[in-house]
């Protein structure tokens, strides 16, 4: 197994915490830190796909005047794109997600997920 | 026009942004001018879906990074038959769940943040629907899904709240697969725009990796569409939300963004009609099968009204996806292209016609509500007699979606029948049928406590509802009947052209490609489709 | 009671929130030139407007930025973002960039990258420091407050 493989690894066993939290824990809190543990996992995962070993950061200072030498000698930016879109968009689902359960907690009065089953069937 | 593609994402959210500002301080908090502006935006939307439709496919190139005059990284908004078909079901749904919000919201507080919330779901099921890459789709779904987790909660009551928890955490979750499936088909492709994306994928083997990824988007997009492992979140959720976001919900956004992108992305990037994608093909039929039969067992015993159609609704998506998975499968193992045309016209005629329908359900559901302040069968009755015109519109829903002539879920609910049984399905077809049956069965009990007997108190005492929930109703009714009948105008404009880019997926490539783009070269064996 | 941190901190914020701001916007405009841009500059504008939040307590950061303040600095800035996608159409098509590039590497450049990211700093920071001053202020309704 070679190194380069150790940050994806990584990346799995966030994803196996993030999911275990949201299915195990009964805390509404804890949940949700669960969600963002999983949304953090993915970023990680797109973050590393860019990567290319002994290359730069993507960013044009005024030296360097061509343009495919120094595409071909920084790191693919596309992923970073990616995963600034998505850090958003997780910030306004956690957003969310904390506002449900403040109000949560004004109306049952707990934040235990096993006292909040008023829907069944 | 294709140069006001993105007029469709941008006009709602303009909409969208200028509604909470022109919300009254008053404690209230009503805002007449935000529900004008957001209906002035819905009629404006469906007038322009209508006038897109039957125009040839064609890409929008934003910015105007096309390939030609600039590198070929640009986004891009594509509109073939399949999209303009979602476009005009989105939008005219749309339209009349505003002119039904016209009064229903007028007894919530907040409401210039509903039309804020309604019109950014919107804009992101246009979004969706349009979409040309990969990372826009999911860009786009994620803005629709987000305002309905919002839209969910938003008459903040104990059961409202803990369905959109629920619903929130599970979408977060199916939505973080979707951008995982993403990034692999990146890793393994180096595009994100689909047509480009589809060519690679062409020349690689099937490995673990590209099934991986199939799996991740099926099951992302198939929690969106509420396919059975993964539809917990819609009997808890559709019937919490106010009655035209129930309608919202059920009607567009589960076909949006979840039948509308699993269609995308199996049948044009995956390439489900060629002989390798005939695994995809198996897997969808088997989901939708399970749908089907899973969603009208657990509907037979509900009490609750809007609960009762939220199962209903899963059962009819599997009725969906079984006619598409059947079209696939066909073609994928080389047989008749009528069949398989046959059955994708039956799965997308059904699609538009279960939109009508259900959200006309979810809309009476919600006037019964409105007028009686329950959603319990034990305690409706009568209606028929106290809201005539509702208990007629009711009527005229619950024959279409139980499949009974000459209302639109008979044709369409025949064609997916008859096409899966000259696949050779015979055990599905079979299946179909008694499904069929359990939702006739279901709708009578529905008809029959809500609409026939004496009733509660409540339930007899209740008047008609106001003028604009009345006309919203009667309008989605004419749908139901005309759907059913007038079959040759809007099937060769409607739905034709939407089958047609579904089973020859060759016309997408052509149009959609970026015209800069080096042409593909020769696929392998596997990805190639049978000739005609 | 007194609302809000110790003396210590409100005296230290008074003197560093607005450099936290000037830093956030200073991202902002130069996001065409060097790592930034809206998202990250609006981030930082509104991670200083929270340091004041906490620091001074919610009642008087209400009285000096409402929440009407950050939800119209979070509707101009969109507004704006999408005024600029439309007046593209002016040059050619949706948010084409219809002003004139400039020399690369100054602040004057990049055509209509630096009014996005103006309009992109605006909302954001108006959106997140909305989003927690609306929790801050939050009270429970105690009429309908439910202890099952």
């Amino acid at each position: 197994m070679s190194v380069t493989i150790l940050p994806f690894l990584l990346a799995l066993v966030l994803l196996l915490i993030g999911l275990y939290v949201i299915i195990a824990k009964k805390n509404i809190i804890k949940i949700i830190l669960g969600v963002a543990i999983v949304e953090y996992a993915i970023n990680l995962f797109l973050v590393l796909l860019g990567y290319r070993a002994g290359a730069a950061a993507p960013i044009r200072t005024p030296e360097q005047t061509d343009a495919a030498v120094f595409a071909s000698g920084a790191v693919d930016p596309l992923p970073q794109a990616l995963i600034l879109t998505a850090i958003v968009i997780g910030l306004g689902c956690l957003a969310l997600l904390v506002s449900l359960a403040v109000r949560l907690h004004e109306r049952f009065g707990t934040f235990d997920m096993t006292r909040i089953r008023e829907l069944k069937g | 026009m294709t140069a006001a593609l993105p007029l469709f994402v941008a006009v709602p959210l303009a909409g969208a942004f200028v509604a909470p500002l022109l919300a009254r301080r008053t404690a209230g908090n009503d805002a007449p001018a935000a529900r004008t502006v957001a209906l002035v935006i819905g009629t404006l939307l469906l007038l322009g879906s209508v006038l897109l439709l039957g125009r040839p496919a064609a890409a929008y190139w934003i910015g105007g990074w096309d390939g030609v005059t600039r590198p070929s990284i640009g986004l891009s908004l594509v509109s073939d038959g399949l999209s303009q078909m979602l476009l005009v079901t989105v939008n005219a749904v749309a339209f009349l769940a505003l002119i039904y919000s016209w009064s229903y919201i007028a007894r919530y507080s907040g409401q210039a943040l509903y039309y804020c919330l309604f019109l950014t779901m919107l804009a992101g099921m246009n979004g969706v629907v349009l979409a040309g890459d990969l990372f826009n789709l999911f860009v786009f779904m994620e803005v629709a899904v987000i305002a309905s987790y919002a839209l969910v909660a938003f008459g903040v009551e104990r059961q409202e709240l803990e369905a959109a928890f629920k619903y929130v955490v599970l979408g977060s979750v199916s939505s973080s697969f979707v951008l995982l499936a993403i990034g692999l088909l990146y890793n393994l492709t180096g595009h994100l725009n689909m047509a480009l994306v589809a060519d690679r994928l062409a020349q690689l083997e099937p490995g673990p990796a590209v099934w991986l990824a199939a799996g991740l988007f099926i099951a992302g997009f198939g929690l969106k569409a509420a396919m059975v492992p993964f539809h917990a979140w819609l009997p808890d959720a559709h019937p919490s939300a106010p009655a035209p976001i129930s309608a919202m919900l059920s009607g567009v956004l589960i076909k949006a963004v979840g039948v509308y992108a699993i269609c995308r992305i199996l049948f044009h990037v995956f390439a489900i009609t060629t002989p390798a994608g005939g695994l995809y093909a198996n897997v969808l039929l088997a989901l939708g099968a399970l749908s089907m039969l899973v969603g009208v067992l657990l509907a037979i015993g509900q009490w609750d009204f809007k609960r009762l159609l939220a199962y209903h609704s899963i059962s009819q998506m599997g009725y969906v996806f079984v006619g598409l998975g059947v079209g696939a499968a066909v073609l994928a193992h080389g047989g008749s292209r009528a069949v398989a045309a046959l059955a994708i016209f039956g799965g997308l005629f059904h699609l538009v016609n279960h939109a009508a329908f259900k959200s006309l359900l979810f809309l009476c559901s919600g006037s019964a509500e409105y007028a009686t302040g329950t959603r319990d069968l034990h305690h409706l009755g009568g209606l028929k007699r106290s809201m005539p015109v509702t208990a007629g519109c009711c009527r005229i829903a619950a024959l279409s979606i139980a499949g009974v002539p000459p209302f639109n879920g008979f044709w369409s609910k025949l064609l997916i029948v008859i096409a899966t049984a000259q696949a050779g399905y015979w055990g599905l077809a079979g299946l179909a049928v008694f499904v069929s049956f359990m939702t006739l069965l279901s709708f009578v009990k529905v008809q029959r406590y809500a609409l026939e007997g004496a009733g509660s108190p409540a339930a007899q005492a209740a008047r008609e509802v106001p003028l604009t929930m009345r006309s919203a109703m009667v309008c989605l009714a004419v749908a139901c009947a005309v759907l059913g009948v007038l079959t040759t105008w809007h099937k060769s404009r409607l739905i034709t052209p939407a089958e047609q880019a579904l089973t020859s997926a060759a016309t997408y490539f052509e149009h959609f490609r970026p015209p800069g783009a080096p042409l593909p070269p020769e696929r392998l064996a596997g990805h190639r489709e049978a000739a005609p | 009671m007194p609302t809000g941190m110790s003396l210590i901190v409100k005296t230290i914020t008074r003197l560093v929130a607005s450099f936290i701001t000037l830093f956030g916007v200073y991202v902002t405009l130069f996001g065409h030139v060097s790592p930034g841009g809206g998202f990250a500059g609006g981030a930082i504008v509104a991670a200083g407007l929270i340091l004041v939040l906490l620091a001074f307590g919610r009642e008087e950061t209400n009285r000096m930025i409402t929440h009407r303040l950050a939800l119209g600095a979070d509707c101009a800035g969109a507004l704006g973002f999408l005024a600029l996608g439309l007046l593209g159409y002016l040059a050619g098509g949706y948010f084409y960039n219809f002003l004139d590039p400039g020399t690369p590497h100054t602040i004057a450049s990049a055509g209509t990258i630096p009014l996005c990211n103006l309009a992109i700093g605006a909302k954001v920071g108006g959106a997140l420091f909305g989003v927690f001053l609306a929790l801050a202020i939050f009270r429970p309704d105690p009429r309908t407050e439910d202890r099952s």
